[in-house]
């Protein structure tokens, strides 16, 4: 077990350094740069050469990526070139906490109820409560969440009056958010439930226990439930670093200081640092939930052995 | 005696067309059609076809025409869905909105099956160091993440349709990339494919005349369903203003447009995003009646 974690860590250590390189690539290779020269003219060459020197982008890319990639490595990320002030690190220990408090809630929320919601459908398959709950559940993947947040103001601000449209630092202000945030995931969670159940109760094991007398809340909790686990591992537990690094339009839809409007500022400023840190954090955030999503699946299901699976 | 043999064979004819097995397309629209939610769907996109490439004739005005004394009306006979804070004609703009997000959808899924389909078809028949090279591409691809890669195209290429297009298709190539690789590789083992390797067919032939029709119709289904999602982007995009550029009306763009109106004009926010969800829904729903049409395996 343990070789096999070191492996897929070295594994991840190169996806990684791949991701980075062609970021860095490709963030040089376009034309523009943090301090072009706009249409206006207002930056002066001497002053432009200077701000260039200063952050090292005068140097030849090459050295400029083993510098980053250097410091990177010791966890030093530079500084945002729109927010001069501060490191990027500071930077994103700011932003990034308000966008992991919406986050957690709606993890909870939607693996939580969608769950239930799904195991519920599946033990009474074609009951008005399975057609409610697969009708909700298409809405939830069909229709974007911007467009489910906007419904959400308009009822709850506009119409009813209750919350307010948007803002952060109050308690209120995460439930309209966490709402919208959780229907997406909460119908993934609710059809995979929903049909993974199904199908271990047409299983052999479970007609077996059924068949010696066990009562049927001891089969669908011990010989179901945990069988109907396995997709919920594979499947949804890679949505997590998606809930996350957060969602840009949830936050933009309810004026959230979180981590998504960084990812249109860093790309409209070119703000290099900026966005390396950002897709280095996406794909760890990624890569240890592959990770772990493959080593919760050996523990559910003990048919699969991990020395088998590729390293990456 | 003669007149009755003769009717006895017309009768024998007329049965045998009758029993004649319906083609594979015939097969699959009836299986389609049997599917209420998939026929809901279909009407659901024809209407919406209508209303927005019908836009330039059926609109009661164009996008560009605007107002000022008529700014910010609400719904009313003259302007069924009011009008927006510069006296644009509302109802129009859904439509040309619409209009906008249907042709980046069908576009930017164009330029993924230009990309994806002879990716995939060619890492799937050649094998070997093209299938290595093109899967690691994917992978790259995959690990890269999708929203920022395609923010960061949109700010170095600029917003606008054609641009869009092209973002979306370039960030969308993959699943089919992948999918035709599979089916081919699959397939590529079956007997039929010895037996007809075994009779003297070419490379050339198998490919064309025994691999690729079978291999259509997941394809097919994934290409129904990569629709919605790309018209998804396109609104997300022009959401956060990175998408459409003015004057060309976008639905996403709408949905941000009203933010700062909604405590009072709301149907500057509900009309675009029940057309969102709507142009959503049916285009799901067509696509999981494919599927369930065409390649009942996967469902």
């Amino acid at each position: 077990m343990g070789r096999y974690i070191l492996g897929r860590l070295l594994g991840l250590a190169f996806v990684l350094f791949v991701v980075s390189l062609i970021a860095f690539l490709l963030m040089h290779a376009v034309p523009g740069g943090p301090f072009a020269p706009d249409e206006k003219g207002r930056l002066p060459e001497a002053t432009r050469q200077a701000q260039l020197e200063k952050y090292g982008l005068d140097q030849p890319i090459y050295v400029q990526y083993v510098k980053y990639m250097w410091n990177a490595l010791q966890l030093d990320f530079g500084v945002p070139f729109q927010s001069p002030t501060e490191t990027v690190t500071e930077l994103i220990a700011r932003a990034w906490p308000v966008t992991i408090r919406i986050g957690i809630p709606t993890i909870i929320i939607s693996y939580g109820l969608g769950t239930l919601l799904g195991f519920i459908a599946a033990v009474r398959q074609n009951s008005w409560v399975d057609y409610s709950v697969s009708f909700a559940s298409t809405l939830g993947l069909v229709v974007p969440n911007f467009v489910v947040a906007l419904w959400l103001i308009l009822f709850f601000s506009v119409y009813l009056g209750w919350l307010e449209p948007g803002g952060w630092g109050k308690p209120q202000h995460y439930i309209m958010p966490v709402i919208a945030y959780s229907l997406t995931p909460m119908a993934l969670v609710a059809r995979y439930t929903r049909s993974s159940i199904l199908e271990v109760m047409r299983s052999d094991h479970v007609r077996t226990a059924r068949a010696k007398g066990l009562s049927e809340r001891n089969v669908l909790f011990w010989h179901v439930g945990r069988n109907a686990m396995i997709p919920f591992v594979t499947i949804l537990l890679p949505e997590i670093p998606n809930i996350l690094t957060g969602s840009i339009f949830i936050e933009a839809a309810f004026r959230i200081p979180g981590l998504g409007r960084f990812f249109v500022t860093s790309t409209q400023a070119r703000d290099y640092p900026m966005i390396l840190a950002l897709v280095l954090l996406i794909a760890v955030l990624w890569g240890i939930t592959y990770i772990v999503t493959d080593i919760l699946y050996t523990l559910l299901d003990p048919r699969i052995r991990l020395s088998g699976r590729s390293v990456v | 005696m003669a007149h009755s043999a003769s009717s006895t064979l017309a009768a024998a004819e007329a049965r045998q067309s009758a029993q004649r097995p319906e083609s594979a397309f015939q097969h699959a629209m009836r299986r389609f059609m049997r599917q209420k939610l998939a026929v809901v769907g279909l009407v659901i996109v024809l209407f919406l076809m209508v209303i927005g490439f019908g836009a330039p004739i059926l609109a009661p005005s164009d996008y560009r025409t605007a107002n000022l004394m008529d700014a910010n009306k609400f719904p009313s006979a003259e302007f069924p869905l009011g009008t927006d804070a510069i006296g644009h004609d509302f109802l129009s703009r859904v439509m040309y909105g619409t209009r906008t997000s249907l042709l980046v959808g069908f576009a930017s899924v164009g330029v993924a099956c230009l990309v994806g389909i002879p990716l995939g078809m060619l890492a799937g028949l050649r094998g070997g160091w093209t299938d290595f090279v093109v899967m690691r591409l994917v992978e790259v691809m995959t690990a890269f993440p999708g929203l920022l890669f395609a923010i960061f195209l949109m700010t170095v290429l600029g917003a606008g349709v054609g641009n869009i297009i092209i973002v979306i298709g370039l960030t969308s190539w993959l699943t089919l990339a992948r999918l035709m690789r599979a089916q081919l590789l699959t397939l590529r083992e079956q007997d039929y494919i010895a037996a007809a390797r075994s009779m003297g067919a070419s490379d050339w032939s198998i490919a064309v005349r025994h691999l690729l029709p079978n291999a259509v119709a997941p394809v097919i289904v994934a290409i129904t369903l990569a629709i919605p999602t790309a018209i998804f982007a396109e609104a997300g995009l022009s959401y956060i203003g990175v998408g459409i550029n003015e004057p060309t009306p976008s639905l996403g763009k709408m949905v941000a447009d009203s933010a700062q109106y909604i405590r009072v004009y709301w149907h500057l926010g509900l009309f675009p995003t029940l057309a969102i969800a709507l142009i959503m829904l049916g285009f799901s729903f067509v696509g999981d009646g494919l599927r369930d049409a065409l390649d009942p395996r996967q469902t």
